[in-house]
């Protein structure tokens, strides 16, 4: 790709064009080599927008909810871009995206952008991906970000634990209230949110979750607030939104929401970094014919020091190119 | 080096109900290694084409059963004309008549895939069009 084809689509993505919006993003996805470039020009334009992530375990209602919040968050006339990650199947490579059957209506207004995401479960590909995407909605000045993630698997945890405001769903029936805290998932949440109120043990999820705050050992963060909600008949979702922007501008006042950026950040750079590192050494591990098996089985080298040769091959190659 | 997978948006045109071909052939299609993005029932034309667009596909499939595939389709082409998304491969399954599917591939439909064809075929036609 030409700089100047580059250029062409960081306008195209500053001015809100849906088909560039979606390209960049498969760029990055993809790992295509330009992407790194994009990225880089994309950068001064970055920063802008709040960025909520929303996890918890599968069928919480985080779709519908995401869903619910978009629309509360366009009649306070914010535009709105959602990124929706599901997993990959592990041994097919293909993935099945269902969070857009939540947010059928949504598809057709221009202030808003939903993008799906298999995680395709390479080392810090998922982290990178994300990333990216959340940088191309904020070149488009999407005013909101919402980051959906299954609360399973740390690469999706870690994701959602360096937005600016993090979000954690529960909900009544999935029994185990000493799941909760062993997971340690109610540390990461600013807000922790038990959906379908509208069903049996609600309050019971609520001070369950309550009495696993007053036990957390005390934290430099503000303790998190619990709220409740029904997605499905849309109650409780204005005030779980004044939650959400409060704890935005808390967070700004008091350098929170800078520390959080500097997380993200330093996430970003790990990612990119673990995605090059990982992807040179499966190259050459997955070449049969440059004989590294044989020198280990021979007893010539050990997997330290192979892994030691690895390196400075790698680093050796970076000062080349 | 680019790691491009297949997407592909599997989308329910107007009010049908008919969902089984639709979610058979999406878990056939994600067990093949494509990434689906499925939308759900009851998909307004200019819904499945905003879709596809912010999912950036390189095929939809459409599944119908309800008849109303006459009164869809010229709508959902014109739509993604518009869009500038000619270059989606467009593919469609479910009840419809041998004597209406020479007007639909008129249009641009690629190919339609009606009851008891083998998921398999589906999947062998997409990756011979859209590489992978
Ligand atoms: C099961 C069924 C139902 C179930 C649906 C359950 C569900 N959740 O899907 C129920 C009982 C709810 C139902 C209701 C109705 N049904 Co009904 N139903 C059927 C039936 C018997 C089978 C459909 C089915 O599931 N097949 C199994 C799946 C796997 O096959 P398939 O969808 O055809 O998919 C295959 C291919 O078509 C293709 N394919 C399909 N989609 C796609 C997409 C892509 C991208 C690709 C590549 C391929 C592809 O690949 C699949 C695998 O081979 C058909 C008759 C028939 N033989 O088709 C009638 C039929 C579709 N129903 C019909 C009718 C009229 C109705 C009702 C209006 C009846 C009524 N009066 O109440 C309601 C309407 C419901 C609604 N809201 O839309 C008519 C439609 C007539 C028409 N098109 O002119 C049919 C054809 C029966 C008939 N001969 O009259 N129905
Ligand atoms: N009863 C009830 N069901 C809900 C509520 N929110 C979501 N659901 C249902 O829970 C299921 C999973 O929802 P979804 O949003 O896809 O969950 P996700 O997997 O966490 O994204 C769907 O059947 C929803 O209709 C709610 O507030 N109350
Ligand atoms: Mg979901």
């Amino acid at each position: 790709m030409e700089r100047c084809e580059i250029d062409a689509m960081i306008s195209g993505i500053r001015d809100n064009r849906p088909g560039t919006l979606a390209r960049a993003i498969s760029m990055i996805e993809d790992e295509e080599p330009d992407s790194a470039h994009l990225l880089e020009g994309l950068h001064p334009f970055t920063g802008g927008s709040h960025v909520v992530g929303i996890t918890g375990p599968p069928g919480s209602g985080k779709s519908t909810l995401t869903d619910r919040i978009t629309k509360h968050l366009r009649k306070r006339s914010k535009s709105v871009g959602v990124v929706a990650v599901d997993p990959t199947s592990p041994f097919s490579g293909g993935a099945l995206l269902g969070d857009r059957t939540r947010m059928g209506d949504l598809a057709t207004d221009p202030e808003v952008f939903i993008r799906s995401m298999g995680t395709r479960g390479s080392l810090g590909g998922l982290s990178r991906a994300v990333y990216g995407a959340i940088k191309v909605l904020e070149a488009a000045a999407k005013d909101v970000i919402l980051v959906e993630t299954v609360g399973v698997g740390q690469s999706e945890v870690d994701i959602a634990r360096v937005a600016d405001t993090v979000v954690v769903v529960f909900v009544p029936g999935l029994g185990d209230d000493v799941q909760a805290i062993k997971a340690g998932i109610t540390e990461i949440g600013d807000l922790l949110v038990v959906n379908k109120a509208d069903l049996p043990g609600a309050s019971r999820v609520e001070s369950v979750l309550e009495s696993t705050l007053n036990l957390a050992p005390p934290r430099e963060e503000p303790a998190p607030k619990i709220a409740s909600a029904s997605a499905e008949r849309d109650e409780g979702v204005e005030e779980l939104l004044d939650l959400i922007e409060e704890h935005r501008n808390l967070a700004r006042e008091s350098g929170l929401l800078e520390l959080r950026r500097r997380m993200r950040a330093r996430a970003e750079i790990t990612a990119i970094l673990a995605r090059r590192v990982s992807r040179h050494t499966e190259g050459y591990l997955s070449d049969g014919d440059n004989g590294w098996y044989r020198r280990l089985t021979r007893g010539e080298v050990s997997p330290g020091e192979l892994a030691e040769e690895l390196w400075s091959k790698l680093l050796g190659q970076e000062s080349e190119g | 080096m680019s790691e491009g997978r297949i997407r592909v948006l599997i989308a329910k045109p107007g009010l049908d109900g008919h969902d089984r071909g639709a979610k058979v052939l999406a878990r056939a299609m994600r067990d093949a290694g494509f990434e689906v993005i499925y939308t759900g029932l009851r998909q307004t034309p200019d819904q499945i084409v905003s879709a596809a667009v912010q999912e950036d596909v390189d095929v939809i499939g459409l599944s119908i059963l309800s008849g109303a595939h006459n009164h869809l389709f010229p709508r959902i082409m014109q739509l993604l004309e518009e869009a500038g998304a000619e270059h989606i491969l467009v593919i469609a399954g479910g009840v419809i008549p041998e004597e209406d599917i020479p007007a639909l591939e008129k249009l641009g439909v690629s190919r339609v895939f009606t009851p008891g064809t083998p998921t398999s075929e589906a999947i062998g036609f997409i990756r011979e069009r859209v590489g992978a």
